[in-house]
């Protein structure tokens, strides 16, 4: 392949549709190229990563001493509902978002999303709401501080008096990435069933595209109950009805159940595109097919099946009937099953490979560490005796943040590195990407381990001050805080620097399987000169198979082959 | 494209193979069941029926979680030490793309692992029998705790007319209706099941002792019965651990559990005493703005006024 041959490929790509910007200014107009439209969520989100961070440092800072003698309590509450709520609505679900916007169509061989100008809809909802969400600082009371399950009758109490509050300003950025997402979920779900390439049976699909398909199945038989808890709170706080007032007759509980039926399943919204990415990236550089690749494809959807029946294992100590608790921890803990089959399935993938500790490689093996001690804790937290000890303690802060940081953070990592070549045309420096994962292996458990002693222990979730035994851990995990804080730059200064100044990089640079290898990077638009056939599974490593019958880039494939 | 290597036929294992993955488990189980032991330590003292049951619970999940953790980690990370690829190899690894009978048996032992733990839990939770009736109840006429059918390991509840546990933003505070007293520190007799009444005045709340492994929300607009057993003498604290709002974390008390004798004095004695005002933190605070942390000034719910009670402690008194 030559030179020249390349670069004219790439001049073609970076041109969006005629008369688009060409440039980096064609990120920040309306575009339905599911390319753009994928690195459009992803930077906004990580805006937001970024605020949600800072929000938590300050926090720590608080929790490094027992006594609440950094901010005052009200700051203190802000601060952990606005950390909550824009972790989760503004960066992970956005973040995935973006990630499967860029990389579904690719994978599968398609063209674009199947609804281009909805899905563009979809990512410019999320600045509206992530704007409404940051302008409740602003507002006489400030942001909403009833935490981000915003459980009534904190949420519905209004000190101010004011109709536009924190809370209702949360309340209706709540339901707008609710609809935001429904709009995502409808346009994955008809692109995975409707577009796929010629040749491309469902089990002939890269399990990333089945992860995502099982996510975005859970989106839409769950956000409806939490978006309509929402409306139904947010009118029980300006209109005076009392669904869930119990000083009119209402039932707090009734929203327990809207919330959790939809915001247990969202954790596997979240992680289950991570389940994908490892499912991605194990194989590439242990240099072997995805081990048991129907087991893995299959269990996604029966997590999605069996997410839906798990969500009162957040209510065992909110007065839930015997009998309800007992099959509710049954269901938790059968879901540990499919997600043992995938963590095994890596195991093997990895075993007997010719391993390559590139960093998305590293960053996929810590959060598969990570993923797997929250795992285990998660099955404990299943044990209604012990979820009753541990329940709104920081055991649980200490499990979620395994989840959310250890492995979905550290997931997401492992796959900005892994497609940054195919995203940006550019290779990113292996040096700093090995400091960014060091960094951020060091603190996640620096963190978010010594929050299970503290758990143990019995100190509470979401309090500003403690008790001093439990001091010991607390400055620990602040510490651990402080250092992811650290961790985020190499990484900044990493994609800014590769972006602008990075090698160029070819179509396959890490030498993978897959049909977003055979396209140049960046790709073009509409992606593939011609669609490709394909005639062979995802993962045929060691094997001496054709992925495609045909030749999706045109010349450029012709050349290389 | 990828370099493609020759299939080899999968080897059967062989005897040292065997032994040595056997020897891997038998170690591995050894460190699990040490590590098991060690549970307990991580715990409160056990002040309770309930912690020793559920402490046994959380040693037996941690030996088993430990197994699986260990394991794994160990063949990641004897991957990740010994198979990695040399610098200017670009071949690829065996194709192996799965192995029917192993699968199956990565998803029926879990399976089973999880039915045992599953079986285990439901027993403890069984001798448990904390709550009584579970579900919460309005207007509840008279408590109807009775003793579980299956709570044969746990001894029948006394005739002793319940506490009444009223918590509000952000006190607690405990009516003992026999003796018409009222306390802000929960005093118990060892070794006789504690029987309260936990009603709430405004917000959700949590009832939690940690040295007893007990919790339950207290949810406004039902009065919800509530019992466990006390084991051991001594101070213990009592955490608000359904966030409750501004001063949630100030919402704290001291549960004494004590002999029969000593529980009888003191219930002698708070009743002689006259009702006075008792140490709030919540409305200490309130009533003291601008000290040292960063303030936004933001309107909060105003504390209640601090209860008038017949024996009060302070907030900050010693607890275990």
């Amino acid at each position: 392949m030559s030179n020249a041959s390349l670069d004219a490929i790439a001049a073609k790509s970076d041109q969006p549709f005629p008369g688009a910007p060409n440039n980096w200014r064609r990120f920040f107009s309306f575009s339905t190229d599911h390319k753009v439209i994928g690195i459009q969520y992803m930077v906004t989100a990580f805006v937001f990563f970024l605020i949600g961070g800072l929000l938590a440092m300050v926090m720590r800072g608080e929790l490094i001493t027992p006594e609440a003698d950094l901010v005052d309590r009200t700051v203190y509450n802000a601060l952990f509902t606005m950390h909550g709520t824009i972790m989760l609505f503004m960066w992970t679900f956005p973040m995935l978002n973006g990630l499967s916007n860029y990389l579904v169509p690719l994978m599968i061989g398609a063209r674009d999303m199947a609804f281009p100008r909805l899905n563009a809809a979809a990512f410019w909802l999320v600045p509206v709401f992530g704007t409404l969400l940051m302008a409740s600082f602003f507002v006489p009371g400030g942001p909403s501080q009833s935490g981000w399950w915003a459980y009534p009758p904190v949420s519905l109490q209004n000190p101010t008096g004011n109709l536009i509050n924190g809370q209702v300003l949360w309340l209706l950025a709540v339901a707008l990435s609710g609809v935001s997402s429904i709009m995502g979920a409808v346009n994955f779900v008809t692109t995975i069933f409707r577009m796929r390439a010629p040749g491309m049976g469902w089990f002939r699909m890269p399990a990333f595209c089945w992860t995502v398909l099982s996510a975005q199945m859970i989106q839409l038989f769950g956000l409806p109950s939490l978006t309509a808890g929402a409306v139904m709170l947010l009118l029980d706080l300006t209109a005076g009805t009392s669904f869930f007032d119990p000083a009119k007759g209402g039932d707090p509980v009734l929203y327990q159940h809207f919330f959790w039926f939809y915001s247990h399943p969202a954790v596997y919204v979240i992680i289950l595109p991570i389940f994908g990415t490892f499912s991605e990236v194990f194989p590439v550089y242990a240099r072997k097919p995805l081990f048991g690749y129907r087991f893995v494809v299959v269990s996604s959807v029966i997590i999605t099946v069996l997410s839906a029946m798990v969500w009162v294992h957040h209510m065992f100590a909110s007065g839930t009937p015997s009998w309800m608790r007992m099959l509710f921890m049954f269901s938790t803990m059968l879901i540990s099953v499919p997600t043992g089959v995938k963590v095994f399935a890596w195991v093997a993938t990895v075993w007997g490979g010719k391993l390559r500790l590139d960093t998305p490689m590293l960053f996929a093996l810590g959060g598969l560490v990570c993923f797997l001690f929250a795992g285990i804790t998660g099955v404990m937290l299943g044990a209604v005796p012990f979820d009753i000890h541990v329940n709104n303690t920081y055991f649980v802060v200490g499990h979620f943040h395994y989840v959310i940081y250890g492995a979905t953070v550290m997931g997401i990592y492992a796959a900005i590195y892994h497609w940054f070549p195919k995203m940006t045309g550019h290779m990113y420096y292996e040096g700093l990407g090995k400091l960014h994962f060091a960094l951020t292996f060091i603190g996640v458990n620096l963190n978010f381990f010594p929050m299970h002693p503290l758990g143990l222990m019995g100190m509470p979730r979401r309090v500003s001050s403690y008790d001093p035994e439990f001091a010991y851990w607390n400055v620990i995990a602040s510490l651990g805080g402080f250092l992811l804080g650290v961790s985020t730059l190499p990484f900044i200064l990493n994609i800014v620097s590769s972006w602008v100044l990075g090698k160029r990089a070819p179509a396959n640079p890490w030498n993978a399987i897959g049909l977003e290898w055979l396209i140049p990077s960046p790709p073009p638009v509409e992606n593939f000169e011609e669609i490709p056939i394909v005639v062979s599974g995802p993962y045929g490593y060691g094997s001496n198979e054709s992925l495609v019958s045909n030749n999706p880039a045109g010349e450029l494939i012709s050349e290389h082959s | 494209m990828t370099t493609p290597t020759t299939p080899k036929k999968p080897r059967s294992l062989s005897f040292r193979t065997v032994a040595q993955l056997v020897a891997l488990a038998i170690a591995d189980a050894a460190v699990s069941l040490w590590v098991g032991r060690q549970a307990y330590l991580w715990m409160p003292p056990q002040a309770s029926a309930e912690a020793v049951l559920v402490d046994d619970l959380f040693g037996f999940l941690t030996t088993i979680g430990s197994f699986i953790f260990l394991g794994v980690t160990t063949a990641l990370l004897y991957s990740v030490l010994f198979q990695r690829a040399d610098k200017y190899d670009i071949s690829d690894g065996p194709p192996v793309e799965g192995n029917l009978l192993v699968e199956i048996l990565w998803t029926t032992i879990p399976l089973g692992l999880v039915i045992w733990i599953a079986t285990y839990s439901y027993q403890i939770y069984d001798q448990m029998a904390i709550l009584g009736p579970m579900e919460h109840m309005n207007h509840v006429p008279q408590l109807g705790l009775m003793p579980s059918a299956e709570a044969a390991t746990l001894p029948a509840v006394p005739e002793r007319t319940p506490i009444e546990v009223h918590v509000r933003q952000w006190a607690w505070e405990f009516h003992y209706p026999d003796q018409n007293i009222v306390s802000t520190e929960l005093h118990l007799p060892v070794n006789e099941r504690a029987r309260l009444k936990l009603i709430s005045e405004d917000v959700l709340h949590g009832f939690y002792v940690p040295a007893f492994r007990v919790k339950q929300d207290v949810i406004p607009g039902s009065t919800i019965d509530f019992g466990f057993m006390p084991i051991r003498e001594g101070r213990y604290r009592l955490r608000d651990s359904d966030y409750s709002g501004t001063y949630f974390a100030a919402n704290q008390g001291v549960v004494v559990v004590e002999s029969e004798e000593s529980y009888q004095q003191w219930l002698a004695d708070a009743a002689a005493q006259p009702l006075t005002e008792a140490d709030n933190r919540a409305f200490r605070e309130f009533t003291k703005l601008g000290d040292r942390p960063i303030s936004a000034g933001w309107k909060t719910v105003e504390p209640a006024p601090p209860p008038r009670v017949n024996f009060a402690s302070s907030e900050e008194d010693s607890y275990e």
